[in-house]
Formats: structure tokens, C-alpha cells, sequence
């Protein structure tokens, strides 16, 4: 399981980079998305995988037995979900509107702010 | 101590309060203005107690270090968050005669309340997601804030600060992940003891760049500063004053915190870094600086280069080092909000930011020219003001150390400072008006009422400039305790994880 995580995540990471990297502005933010799951599945790789064994205490019991699946990255992930389902959304409506005003979805018109 | 949690929840209160008076600009300004004054009243109560207790730990829920998340207020923190208190203060007066209607319609009070909120949960939490978690509130405030107006420089400037600060986001969260599979905790405290106790391997040096990198971004360090002179002279005036007191010192902070709490065992790796990144974001942005000639862009590429002289003073890594950083964010966030506010009159009566048109404020203001010069000569490091002596410790610091190269550097863009605000000063303040301007605020004699509220917050700022400078010696000392917290972590751990926890059960 993990060399597979591993290759996604890598994956995922190059394919945000590139994206990136293009001129459209739309383009930018597809990247900046699959960076954020991108950073997810790295959290959720990197916390170690272990399966068939949810962490739940058995009647009368005060700790798990054996070795169980950590939940705190996955809390981790979720909180880091949320956060950037409203980000995005802010940028997407960023996009939108910096389209309306520049009238053009490329970045190399948007340099007037620069130098 | 519920103290700690006061100066994140007084914001967030306020911030709540004024979405429900969303129809009432008058309420939304009283909010704003009583909100920032009690900020400021609980932070300085906080330092107070910090300086007597050393460190404040709050276990949110009573959930004990190091499963839940905890607030902590050591002496760094304590003087963080005032300065932020201060800071809010400022701008809330003067945003009652800058904000137009039209940006307070679109949430400019609560929008200033969430960021602050942001700001001070960054600075005291002591938890590494929560921070992250912070770090976000605090930026999708500033996203919103930073378009406030909906001008084309505006949206061109915030594709690029949204950009770049998501990438830093990213940066940050992946580097959690890596340390959380590394250590397994994320209590900050107790990852530094997990850390020391693990085996150095390579992989901590991976982290400790990638948080580097980071909060680099955040902080505005070579070579990672292009999203700031893009986009910080394009929102409403008040706004940027605030963007650049406060928000690139939260990267600093963090790396203040993490580079003497967690990755304090390779100095010689890590720390070597910081310096080389430290002479160079000096370097550049006071020549970036240079060769500008817009009031407020000038100023941004002089947040870069003074963003290099306290990363020397973490980078260098002795306890006169750190007093000096720790002294330099306090001078430097105070004056470089003043400077912004100054632009914010100067434009207010000529109706530009260009210096080319902007002239005669000598003659018609000599109040503002004085209270332009007090903040810019701080900046540029002459006595008797703050940055004298901010600059002198520092400098100090580096030649002890041995760092010759950092400290000429150091040096040299000092000297450079000068030559920008005397720019600044010749033809903003000295040269005539330029023909073709209208100089009818200028010389109206007319009161425009509203310019108090701009002035008072100057005012205060200044003066606070020039009681650092003159008296000096309780801003040291309160540096001087912060740098021996820092450059000894174990207090701070055993405050987080020791056995006698205080104020669980609250």
C-alpha cells in the first residue's frame, strides 16, 4: 500500500507544480487544489497505514489492544479539507473576478502590480 | 489562566458582534474601536502576568498536554500579542476616517476582527496544527481584506499574495505530516523533547527546511518575497498599515518559535541557512527599495530588507542575537505601521501615492513633515530613535559572533535606508507641489474634520518611537528576558508538559 501512496502523492504533488507553472489563471488554481489533497495523502501516508484494525477500546478495557490505525491524521486531514474547500472557493471567486476586470484568463497581463 | 485565551476571543467576539450589526456602520465602529481597546488592555495584562509567572499555559477542554490543544504565553508571545494590540488601536482610529462606506458594506469591521483573531491565536498557541489552523484564519481575513475595493491592481496583487501564501500553506501542512510521522505528536513542546531523544537522521533537516521555506514565504525572506511589493500598496490605506505591522512578523515568529524550540540541533546547518537568507533579504530589498518611487511600494521593499535584520538576529543564534531580534520586531512593527499611516495623510491631501506627485508637505504640514521623520529616521537606524538601538544590538551581536560578511551587509543597507526615506522626505515633503496638482486640501484652509482621527493614531505611534529610543532600558530588559527564554527551551517545555499543570481545570 504505501508504494502506491507514495507514487499518487508524487503524482499529485508534480501534476500541482505544473499546473502552476502555466499561464492561465484558471490552470493556477486546478494546481493549487490538487496541491492541498496533495498534502493530505502525504499526511495520511506519512502517519503510517495500518488496516482492518480501528482504533476502539474493547468493553472494560482502558486502552486499545495490539497495534491499531492512529485517528489523528485523519482529523488532521479532515480539518485540512475544511479549510481548503473555503479557500479555494475564495479563489475561485477571485479568478472569476479578476477575469471580469483584466478581461483575460493569463497571468502575463497581470503585471502591472509588479516591478 | 483564562488570560491566554482572552486576546483570541475578544476579536472573535467582536467579530461575531459586528457581522450582527451588519446594517449599522456606527455600531460596527463603536465595536471596532472598543474591541481594539480591549485587546490592547488584556495583552498588556498578559505581558504583565507573564513577566511575573514566566510562562501561561492554558490545556483547552482540559485535555492535558500533550493530547490536546494548548494555548502558551512565554515572553515572546506576551510581546507579540501587545504589539498587535497597539496595532489594532492604530488602525481602528484611523480606519473611522478612511474607511468608505462602500468597504464597510462589504464587511470591513469584521473582516478586522478575524484577522486580529488570527494573528493572536498564532502567536500563542503551542500546538504546530493549530498554528497551521491559525495561519489559515488569519489569511482568508487578509484575502478578503486585500480586494476590499475590487480594483484591477487589487485582483492582479491578489492572484499573486493568494498564490504564493497557498503554496507556503501547502509547504506548512506537508511538513506537519512528515514530523507527525516522524514524532507522532504535535504538541510543540513535546515534539521537542521527542526530537531530541530520536536519532538525527536526514530527514529532520528535510523538515526543518521545509518549514524554512514555509514560513520564509509568510515572512517575505529571500528568495521567497515577490508576492509583497505585488500586492501590499494596493489595498485601502489602513488595511496595508496593518498587512505590514503584523502579518509577515507572524512568519517571523513562527520562525523565532520553531528554529529555537524544535530544530535547534544543527545550527550550524540550519541556522547557517537562516544567515546567508538573512543578508540576502536585507540586501535586496532595501535596492528593490531604491529603485522605486511610489510612497507606499518603497515602504514594502523596506519591510523585506528590515525582515533581514531580526532573521540575523535568530540566525546568529547567541543570547545578545535574539534580545536584538526580539527588539528589532517590537521597534519595527511599531514604525512601520506609522509609516504607513504617514502615506495614508500624504495621499489623503494630495491624492496620490507617486512621489513624482506628490510635494510642498514641509510648507503647508510641518506637523506631519516631523511626524513623517521621527518613524523614517527610526527605520533608517539614527539616534536617539528605536531603530538606533534595534540596529546597534544587533550589529553587535554580529560582530561578537564573528559574522563579518551578514554584519557589513547589515551595515551597508542601513545606509541605503537612509538614502530611501531621504527620497522619500525630498520629494514628497521638500520639493514644491508639482505643476498639474491640485492643491486644494493641501492649502484649504477649511478643516477637514476627519484628519484627526488620522493623526491621533500617528501620534501615539510616534511617541511610543521616541520613548523607546530615549528610554530604552524596560523595552530591553523585557527583550532581554524573552532571548534567555528562547535560547533556553526547557522552561518552556516543562511549563507545556510539566507535572504541576496549571489552570487545567478552569
Amino acid at each position: 500500500m504505501e508504494p502506491i501512496m507514495a507514487l499518487a502523492v508524487g503524482l499529485l504533488y508534480a501534476a500541482a507544480i505544473y499546473m502552476m507553472l502555466r499561464r492561465s489563471i484558471v490552470k493556477l488554481v486546478i494546481g493549487l487544489m490538487l496541491l492541498s489533497n496533495a498534502a493530505n495523502l502525504l499526511i495520511f501516508a506519512s502517519a503510517g497505514m495500518t488496516r482492518g484494525a480501528p482504533p476502539l477500546i474493547p468493553e472494560g478495557a482502558m486502552a486499545p489492544e495490539g497495534l491499531v490505525a492512529d485517528p489523528l491524521p485523519q482529523a488532521l486531514i479532515l480539518t485540512a479539507i475544511v479549510i481548503a474547500f473555503g479557500v479555494l472557493a475564495f479563489a475561485v471567486v477571485l479568478i472569476h473576478r479578476a477575469y471580469e476586470v483584466v478581461k483575460a484568463d493569463d497571468l502575463d497581463q497581470m503585471k502591472e502590480t509588479d516591478t | 489562566m483564562t488570560l491566554v485565551a482572552l486576546p483570541i476571543f475578544i476579536p472573535l467576539l467582536c467579530g461575531a458582534l459586528s457581522l450582527l450589526a451588519w446594517r449599522s456602520s456606527l455600531v460596527q465602529r463603536l465595536i471596532g474601536l472598543v474591541g481594539t481597546l480591549a485587546l490592547l488592555v488584556v495583552s498588556v495584562m498578559l505581558l504583565l502576568a507573564v513577566r511575573e509567572e514566566g510562562h501561561i499555559v492554558m490545556h483547552m477542554g482540559s485535555w492535558q498536554a500533550p493530547f490536546g490543544i494548548t494555548l502558551v504565553a512565554d515572553l515572546l508571545s506576551a510581546i507579540m500579542v501587545l504589539l498587535t494590540g497597539m496595532m489594532a488601536v492604530a488602525v481602528a482610529i484611523y480606519s473611522l476616517a478612511t474607511t468608505s462606506e462602500s468597504y464597510e458594506r462589504f464587511g470591513y469591521f469584521p473582516l478586522l476582527h478575524l484577522l486580529l483573531a488570527g494573528v493572536a491565536g498564532s502567536f500563542l498557541t503551542g500546538d504546530i496544527f493549530n498554528l497551521y489552523v491559525w495561519f489559515e484564519v488569519m489569511l482568508v481575513a487578509s484575502f478578503a481584506l486585500l480586494i476590499l475595493g475590487g480594483e484591477r491592481s487589487q485582483m492582479e496583487g491578489a492572484i499573486k499574495y493568494v498564490t504564493l501564501n497557498l503554496l507556503s500553506s501547502a509547504i506548512f501542512l506537508s511538513a506537519i505530516g512528515l514530523l507527525y510521522g516522524l514524532v507522532g505528536t504535535l504538541n510543540m513542546a513535546d515534539i521537542a523533547v521527542k526530537l531530541a531523544q530520536a536519532e538525527h537522521t536526514g530527514m529532520v533537516d528535510v523538515i526543518a527546511v521545509m518549514f524554512m521555506v514555509a514560513f520564509g514565504i509568510k515572512a517575505g525572506a529571500f528568495p521567497l518575497f515577490f508576492w509583497l511589493p505585488a500586492s501590499y500598496h494596493t489595498p485601502p490605506v489602513a488595511v496595508s498599515a496593518l498587512f505590514a505591522g503584523l502579518l509577515t512578523k507572524v512568519g517571523v515568529y513562527a520562525l523565532f518559535r520553531v528554529f529555537t524550540l524544535i530544530f535547534n540541533h544543527t545550527p550550524e546547518f540550519t541556522h547557517q541557512l537562516l544567515l546567508w537568507g538573512a543578508a540576502f533579504t536585507m540586501l535586496t530589498g532595501v535596492l528593490g527599495a531604491a529603485a522605486q518611487f511610489e510612497f507606499r511600494r518603497i515602504l514594502s521593499f523596506h519591510i523585506i530588507s528590515q525582515i533581514g535584520y531580526m532573521l540575523m538576529g535568530l540566525a546568529l543564534f547567541t543570547p545578545l542575537a535574539l534580545i536584538g531580534g526580539v527588539f528589532y520586531i517590537t521597534h519595527h512593527i511599531i514604525v512601520k505601521t506609522n509609516l504607513f499611516l504617514v502615506s495614508g495623510v500624504a495621499h489623503r491631501l494630495l491624492g496620490s501615492y507617486d512621489l513624482k506627485k506628490l510635494g510642498g508637505l514641509y510648507k503647508e504640514r510641518p506637523f506631519l513633515a516631523i511626524l513623517f521623520l521621527i518613524p523614517a529616521l527610526s527605520l533608517a537606524g539614527l539616534p536617539p530613535l528605536s531603530g538606533f538601538f534595534a540596529k546597534f544590538i544587533i550589529i553587535r551581536a554580529g560582530i561578537e559572533a564573528e559574522a563579518w560578511v551578514v554584519t557589513g551587509v547589515a551595515l551597508l543597507v542601513g545606509l541605503l535606508t537612509l538614502y530611501s526615506m531621504i527620497k522619500i522626505w525630498a520629494e514628497a515633503f521638500w520639493k514644491a507641489v508639482p505643476e498639474g496638482v491640485s492643491t486644494e486640501r493641501l492649502t484649504g484652509r477649511e478643516k477637514d474634520p476627519q484628519l484627526v482621527w488620522m493623526y491621533l493614531p500617528i501620534v501615539l505611534l510616534a511617541a511610543c518611537t521616541l520613548l523607546i529610543g530615549l528610554y530604552g532600558q524596560p523595552v530591553y530588559e523585557l527583550a532581554e528576558a524573552s532571548a534567555a527564554q528562547l535560547m533556553n527551551p526547557s522552561g518552556y517545555i516543562e511549563a507545556v508538559l510539566g507535572t504541576s499543570v496549571s489552570g487545567g481545570a478552569e
